[in-house]
């Protein structure tokens, strides 16, 4: 017991005092990206390399960047050479609308939060199944760590729950595999009314790298309609905490 | 060409496809059992095209104790006599046969799909009908008494999808049968004539919390079939994000084993701490799981001083909280009395069926590729072998901290080795390999041993990629120790596994 105590007192006092707080990320960890060559562009090439077309030019020649596709490697930030695409370090990526995640050089609207009755019922308790439906387990390990003490989800009055029963809605990661479809349907069913769905991860908002295979459905929206798209392979933690506070209208 | 005997072969050095033994079934069949009873395990056997077309099996056998491999290939046709009722650990290798080439293993006791997809020859008849996993037949046990418990595909926590069927004899388990597939994505047949520009993200992904390690394995493929080579600090740096790697996840399975039996202190630090060794990756290359870290012909980033100067300090750190932490464990009597004698397997079964990493070395087989078959900085500076005999969680947990101690050190001492003046000389190179060739390459994940093996095509594109998740040896060794448990304790003995799903599933 005595050991338990001293080891308790050795390990300190660990939560972050998020959201009043910003955490400090990597230097080269890659966040947000934003577009410094705005429309109108210059005609020619697509910079080269995006695995999962996530770049792309509109009609006026301004790149475009949908962060629903983009897996941060990082490739068109180097084949640009600082003239077009640019990693910053801001962890905030969430968005309400599949198009709001298309980066064009304009500024992106926040996640806005539920409106009315929703933010009601949700806004200071929010139980969520968690399904993890294809992908890499690199989302769900991250998800995971909002439960340990840095995070403490629960102070928000957060929580992941066993049963869909017991849920106000679900947190999906994945492509959504083929051989998951069923059991993601039946999962949202057995969720009662109202209820709301968030799709996490490159993956479940677009395919991600898997987009195209057959084997995959290509994303939660496929399926099910989607409140809210958190960017990332995988988001980082405090990037899927931010987009589910913004969407309690926790964060402004 | 028919031989009689397999070609002896080393890890990370090509060799020509036309220089594999073809044996005729019946001499590769008893090739591969008498190996097998004389020590060696599979490490590898799948189908793959030959250069005409046809079918043909390819087995990697290894002999630990020895450090080497073996090769051979004979023809499949459409069916063969199974190897699984003679060497148990070819079961699921003969499923995935099955199911990728419409091969049927004749006389295989449980010819199941394992992944749930057509074939990968459309214009050959599959050996299954093709439908979701779940809806399958089960092994089961009859009798009054006898009940049947099905758990999945959607768990409780957050976890991978993976359907488990029990049959129970009041609390105690007779049966488990466990069906994956869930996660299957496709990621091995989209290899197939690459590299290409999406090869290194499946690789990355194949198994999220093992991108270092897969990613390793395929850097040393590449580089064995013409890629440049690294150089010796990235080559310390690619040893120092492994490591990294099994700190985090080695820490964060204490801190889950504690969880599953309620002992909260435990849980509580190493799930935070699991943190600091996934941060200290962030540090080395901005990404948590070393995205982008391990690159072809060296490492996509390279530390500056300053964040070597760090990650000194943070290791230490993390090193006192992870030893206050998990030290609780073996103090606390009630822990010990959960972890003792649960999920028990010997050694004899760990190596009938194959399993790899810490499973086996739990049961006190000393078998770890940065030993058995070094690469990269392991053929430099060793780590040595941290075994236990009780076969038991207890065993599968301390063998772990035996690790994470002995993983701790390799980076203090491999910090200093990461000169300031390396150019991370990362290969753009995607094309232009050693054409009809074959590598195979072993790397010792955190779970166990990731087996890669590409065979070039006369272009020098894979002609055939194979990803062997450690999971992929060891999900059948979880079923195993679950016989004669109490269902109670299936948290607890799948979590001292703690195996991939989507490693397997691809």
């Amino acid at each position: 017991m005595l050991s338990i105590i001293k080891a308790r007192i050795r390990q300190k006092y660990r939560t972050f005092d998020y959201p009043r707080q910003k955490p400090v990320l990597p230097e080269l960890f890659r966040g947000r990206p934003v577009i410094d060559r705005a429309a109108p562009g210059a005609p020619g090439p697509i910079p080269d390399g995006c695995p999962t077309g996530a770049l792309s030019k509109g009609s006026d020649h301004s790149l475009r960047l949908d962060m629903g596709r983009c897996i941060f490697c990082g490739k068109c930030e180097k084949a640009c050479a600082g003239n077009g695409v640019r990693f910053t370090r801001e962890h905030s990526l969430a968005a309400r609308n599949r198009e709001d995640l298309v980066l064009t050089g304009k500024e992106q609207k926040p996640a806005e939060a539920l409106d009315g009755k929703a933010r009601q019922l949700f806004g200071h308790s929010l139980k969520l199944r968690q399904v993890s439906a294809g992908g890499c387990n690199a989302c769900e390990a991250d998800i995971n760590v909002l439960n340990t003490l840095v995070f403490d989800l629960g102070r928000f009055g957060i929580q992941f729950v066993a049963s869909p029963r017991h849920a106000d809605g679900l947190l999906v990661t994945g492509p959504v595999t083929k051989n998951m479809e069923l059991a993601l349907k039946k999962t949202y069913d057995a969720v009662p009314a109202p209820k709301i769905v968030i799709a996490a991860g490159a993956c479940a908002i677009s395919g991600g790298i898997y987009a195209g295979h057959e084997e995959t459905c290509g994303g939660v929206d496929k399926l099910l309609k989607v409140d809210l798209f958190i960017p990332g392979c995988p988001p980082h933690p405090w990037t899927i905490l931010d987009g589910i506070l913004r969407l309690l209208g926790r964060i402004h | 060409m028919n031989e009689s005997s397999f070609l002896p072969i080393v890890h990370n050095k090509p060799v020509s496809r036309a220089a594999i033994p073809r044996m005729e079934m019946p001499a590769f069949r008893s090739a591969i059992i008498e190996a097998l009873a004389r020590g060696s395990r599979i490490a590898a056997l799948f189908a793959c095209p030959d250069h005409a077309d046809r079918l043909e099996l390819v087995a990697i056998l290894a002999d630990d104790s020895r450090g080497i491999l073996s090769a051979a290939a004979a023809p499949a046709g459409n069916s063969y006599p199974a190897l699984t009722p003679d060497c148990p650990q070819a079961h699921w290798f003969e499923r995935e046969i099955a199911e990728q080439w419409a091969i049927v293993p004749e006389g295989h006791p449980w010819l199941k799909p394992i992944r749930f997809h057509a074939p990968w020859a459309a214009d050959r008849a599959p050996v299954f009908e093709t439908g979701v996993p779940g809806a399958t037949d089960y092994f089961r046990v009859e009798g009054e008494d006898i009940h049947e418990v099905a758990v999945g595909p959607v768990h409780a926590g957050i976890i991978e999808p993976g359907h488990f069927r029990f049959q129970c004899h009041g609390e105690n388990v007779l049966h488990l049968e466990i069906e994956l597939g869930y996660q299957h994505r496709g990621i091995e047949r989209r290899l197939l004539g690459g590299p290409g520009h999406r090869t290194i993200h499946y690789i990355e992904t194949s198994a999220g919390d093992s991108t270092i390690a897969h990613c390793t394995a395929y850097c040393h493929l590449l580089e064995a079939l013409g890629a440049p080579l690294p150089g010796a600090g990235e080559q310390a740096m690619r040893g120092i994000a492994l490591e990294l790697e099994r700190l985090a996840n080695h820490t964060g399975d204490l801190g889950a084993l504690a969880g599953d039996i309620g002992f909260l202190p435990t849980a509580s630090y190493c799930g935070r701490i699991r943190g600091d060794w996934l941060n200290m990756t962030a540090l080395l290359c901005g990404n948590r799981f070393g995205r982008g870290l391990i690159r072809p012909g060296g490492t996509g980033c390279y530390p500056k001083p300053s964040a070597l100067k760090e990650l000194g300090q943070r290791l230490d750190a993390a090193e006192r909280d992870t030893t206050g932490a998990v030290e609780l464990l073996w103090r606390t009597g009630s822990v010990m009395a959960r972890f003792e004698e649960r999920g028990q397997l010997d050694a004899g079964a760990a190596q009938a069926l194959g399993l790899v990493g810490p499973p086996a070395r739990a049961c006190g087989l000393a078998r770890d590729a940065r030993q058995d078959f070094p690469s990269g900085i392991f053929r430099y500076a060793q780590i040595p072998v941290s075994t236990w005999g009780s076969g038991d969680v207890f065993a599968r947990a301390f063998v772990r901290w035996l690790e994470i101690q002995r993983s701790t050190a390799f980076i203090r001492e491999q910090i200093p080795m990461l000169g300031d003046d390396s150019a991370g000389a990362v290969s753009s190179r995607l094309d232009a390999f050693t054409p009809d060739s074959m590598a195979v390459a072993l790397v010792e994940g955190w779970r166990g041993e990731i087996c890669h093996v590409a065979i070039t095509d006369a272009r020098g594109t894979f002609a055939c990629y194979k990803i062997i998740d450690p999971s992929f040896h060891n999900w059948f060794g979880l079923a195993v120790a679950m016989r004669g448990e109490q269902i109670s304790d299936f948290p607890l003995c799948n979590k001292s596994f703690n195996l991939s799903y989507c490693g397997h599933d691809l």
